[in-house]
């Protein structure tokens, strides 16, 4: 075949000492900038974009791409060791890494959750070796209607998720969509719900939210417990990868399925973030475990991480070959992409081969070295979880607070970070559940848009959803999706869960 | 102990220089440099026309050495880009800080009422002007602008979909001058997040046209998706080169030439802060010409097909008035002005 001539080529031009060493700086930083929540993987690559431009574009390519990796497994070690999020995708990774973490299985959790990065961004890269041209096709079809289609999907595979109350759930998801609205409104140009205070116009940021709501929520939950970091128990086995690993290969499926999604979810471009919630949610739904996500299964975690990740890589792809970036990194990218002189679109396939194929083969490389890395790391990174809780505790306080600041430069956002702190350990004190909030709040801006634009396009026909077999399949689904906890409730048997908490 | 003598040293030496530039105003024209790092605000968000070229200039500073201190180059889009603007307006007494602007700096007070205008901000200089071109697919093959607008002429209120960048900023105020030559037909303008997806989204047919910034569309021109039928400026592009098979910027025609008679260009434009002295703005000035030398700008501002024209001093704040002016009367001819003015 073509593409493997031509990929060999591209490993020709990667495979250099100087590029295997920027790829090995990228890898670290970008774990570095994974794991302080709020500065995320786009302010990272935009930060040094700059020092770049001495470079030849594959190498510079090859290094920002690296951070783009690195901040794509980074953001998975907060998640699991402190219930904070390093990363906007890696939100989801929460729910059972934490849980693990405080089981005394940190390094399983991890273990897992870089593997399973791993297996969704190689899935990725080979469906952009082979696909490439087919899929950029495919994408241009993607209107507003087809987008809020997908979203609605999202919102509908993590129905019904929440163990608690449905209406607590409700109004959980409400309240996200009640804090997305706040800012800009997108659609009119106008200032909502404001208030005539400045501060507000920025909206409230998902980052600074999430990383109260989890992080400084949690370290309010441990001192009531005691200050004791339940996770103490960890202890360092050093065959931790291979004891991992022998579970993987019975989760087939939900490997599968979360390629797929994430993969779609890249493309579309709907970004990492949906896209791990979608895989875990999916998950939670179809498998045989499900009904014991959010306790600490491995599956939970293998779910997301997946998904997140094979989204991140086939976000590269639309960018590209179109020139539309499908996350925001990848956004970053592209303004670099133009200042060293390349046109990304559809002829830089044809016209820049040599740097589009250097690139396709330092995904597959720089996925290779970031594994070993993070899994080299992974007692490393276990160990923490052995520093007493009344000396970690003030220093995750510390890199919260730094991270919300990052986010905006603000400090308003700091006091924000509080309150949804507090926010939190009250959500979780009267068993309301974190996950709708965070997932309204996360993509409750552009599901809104998307709507709306499809409904300035059909002039207020709401059948426009349906007005083609690929927004209508997506719709159809979801709305079979979003009614299916019903269904199961009125046909089906009780789960255990439902007995254990008598509404 | 000799480190607190030697601070106590320099401190003693900078009250003294204050002093004595304080006393004696203008008498030595020592040239002022910046004393730690220039933050370079963006009123927008990464990845932008804004963001690309602060960040452009932010390397060409440090490939070129222009400037001993550091850059730090941060995004502040919030409320379209208010958020930007209104810490300028706060931090007046600090000469360390500078803006680039986009239409924003006009669109975002008259649409959304957020408390700011130019005049809040010193003046640095006009580094170039963006151009807006019109877009249709390929496919559709309008013979020219007039084709085209006859078209809509000829359609249904509405059933002509123009997509483009934001709400009520420079996208829609050049749809808004578009329906005056329409007949009263209206166009159904549909707002996106970026210029570049825009552009894919009228490659996919999901909109008939878009008035997106050469540099947003020329990928998809190159690929023969998208044909470029105007361009809004009172003269054609002054690059010649050829950027597709057989066309170059400059082979498109004005849009008054083909019948469509509206000119629009967005300032890229640098700001400092309100307190600024004279010779801190004629600091930030030299700077930018420096940057402006570059064989890299020149090749970035051809790249982007800008309108290379640089303005300081009294004649860009004349540009400056008429131009916010221009925008209040399009804007309430529009109706997109803020409830409360």
């Amino acid at each position: 075949m073509e593409e493997i001539g031509s990929l060999l080529g591209g490993f020709a031009v990667a495979i250099s000492p100087y590029n295997i060493a920027l790829m090995v700086v990228g890898i670290v930083l970008g774990v570095v900038i994974g794991v302080l929540p709020g500065l995320g993987g786009a302010n990272g690559v935009a930060i040094l974009l700059p020092l770049t431009f001495g470079m030849d574009p594959t190498s510079a390519i090859i290094m920002l791409t690296s951070i783009y990796w690195g901040a794509l497994f980074g953001g998975a070690i907060t998640a699991v060791l402190f219930n904070i999020p390093g990363e906007p995708w890696s939100v989801a990774t929460t729910f059972d890494g934490h849980p693990m973490a405080q089981k005394g299985k940190a390094d399983e959790a991890l273990v897992g959750a870089f593997t399973s990065s791993f297996v969704g961004a190689i899935f990725a890269v080979i469906l952009i070796t082979f696909l490439a041209p087919v899929i950029a096709k495919f994408a241009l079809r993607f209107g507003p209607a087809e987008f809020f289609a997908v979203q609605f999907l999202t919102f509908a595979s993590f129905l019904g998720m929440g163990r608690g109350s449905p209406m607590k759930t409700l109004a959980s998801m409400c309240l996200g969509f009640a804090l997305a609205s706040v800012g800009l409104d997108g659609v009119t140009g106008t200032l909502r719900l404001t208030f005539g205070h400045d501060e507000l116009m920025n909206g409230f940021k998902f980052l600074v939210a999430v990383i109260g709501l989890f992080g400084i929520g949690e370290i309010l939950s441990s001192m009531e417990e005691g200050l004791a970091f339940r996770g103490a128990a960890a202890k360092l086995k050093m065959d931790a990868v291979i004891r991992t690993w022998k579970q993987l290969p019975s989760m087939a499926v939900t490997f599968l399925r979360s390629c797929i999604v994430g993969c779609w979810m890249g493309i579309t471009p709907g970004g990492a973030t949906p896209a791990s919630f979608m895989g875990y949610g999916l998950a939670k739904r179809f498998s045989k475990r499900g009904r014991f996500f959010g306790k600490g299964e491995l599956e939970g975690v293998v779910a997301p991480e997946t998904a997140a990740h094979a989204a991140g890589t086939a976000a590269m792809l639309p960018m590209l070959t179109l020139g539309i970036p499908g996350s925001p990194t990848a956004a970053v990218l592209l303004g670099g992409l133009l200042i060293w002189g390349l046109q990304p679109g559809p002829l830089l396939f044809v016209e820049q081969k040599e740097f589009v194929w250097g690139l396709i083969a330092s995904m597959y490389m720089g996925n290779v070295v970031g594994l070993v890395i993070v899994l080299t790391c992974v007692p490393l990174f276990a160990a923490i979880l052995r520093v007493p809780f009344s000396i970690i505790a003030p220093a995750i306080v510390v890199v919260c607070a730094i991270g919300a600041y990052t986010v905006n430069n603000a400090m308003f956002d700091v006091w924000m970070m509080l309150v949804f702190g507090v926010l939190g350990y009250l959500f979780t004190k009267l068993g309301y559940p974190l996950p709708p909030l965070v997932l309204a709040l996360v993509l409750g801006d552009q599901a809104e848009s998307s709507f709306r634009q499809a409904m300035l396009t059909s002039q207020g026909d709401v059948t426009v959803f349906w007005h083609n077999w690929l927004s209508g399949g997506i719709m159809t689904l979801g709305v079979a999706l979003a009614l299916w906890p019903l269904v199961s409730m009125l046909f089906g048997k009780k789960d255990d869960d439902a007995v254990a908490n008598p509404a | 102990m000799i480190g607190k003598s030697l601070r106590k040293t320099a401190i003693a030496l900078a009250a003294g220089a204050a002093m004595l530039t304080a006393f004696a105003p203008g008498a030595a024209r020592a040239e002022w440099a910046p004393t730690k790092a220039v933050t370079f605000i963006i009123p927008a968000g990464t990845g932008g026309g804004a963001d690309q070229m602060a960040r452009f200039i932010q390397g060409v500073i440090q490939k070129n050495n222009l400037l001993d201190k550091p850059v730090v180059v941060i995004n502040k889009g919030g409320g379209a880009g208010a958020e930007g603007f209104i810490e300028m307006k706060g931090s007046a007494k600090d000469p360390h800080k500078i803006i680039i602007t986009l239409s924003n700096l006009f669109t975002t007070p008259l649409g959304t009422g957020a408390p700011f205008s130019w005049k809040d901000m010193k003046p640095v200089a006009m580094l170039a002007l963006d151009q807006f071109i019109l877009w249709t697919n390929a496919e559709k093959n309008y013979a020219d602008a007039k084709a085209y607008i006859d078209a809509v002429k000829a359609g249904t209120d509405r059933q002509f979909k123009m997509g483009g960048t934001g709400s009520k900023q420079e996208d829609q105020i050049i749809t808004a001058a578009i329906e005056k030559q329409t007949d009263g037909k209206k166009f159904t303008y549909v707002p996106y997040d970026g210029g570049g997806k825009v552009a894919v989204q009228l490659v996919g047919g999901h909109i008939d046209s878009s008035v997106n910034n050469p540099i947003e569309a020329v990928a998809q021109w190159r690929g023969k998706q998208l044909k470029p039928l105007c361009i809004f400026d009172s003269k054609r592009s002054t690059y010649t080169e050829k950027v597709t098979d057989d066309m170059a910027w400059s082979d498109i025609p004005t849009c008054t030439e083909a019948g469509l008679p509206v000119e629009y260009q967005m300032l890229r434009g640098i700001f400092t802060t309100a307190g600024a002295t004279d010779e801190q703005v004629a600091f930030y000035v030299d700077l930018f010409k420096k940057v402006l030398a570059t064989e890299d700008w020149k090749e970035f501002m051809k790249k982007g097909a800008f309108n290379q024209t640089f303005m300081s001093g009294a004649e860009f704040d004349k540009w400056l008035t008429d131009t916010e002016a221009k925008h209040k009367e399009l804007m309430q001819g529009a109706g997109f002005l803020a409830a409360a003015q």
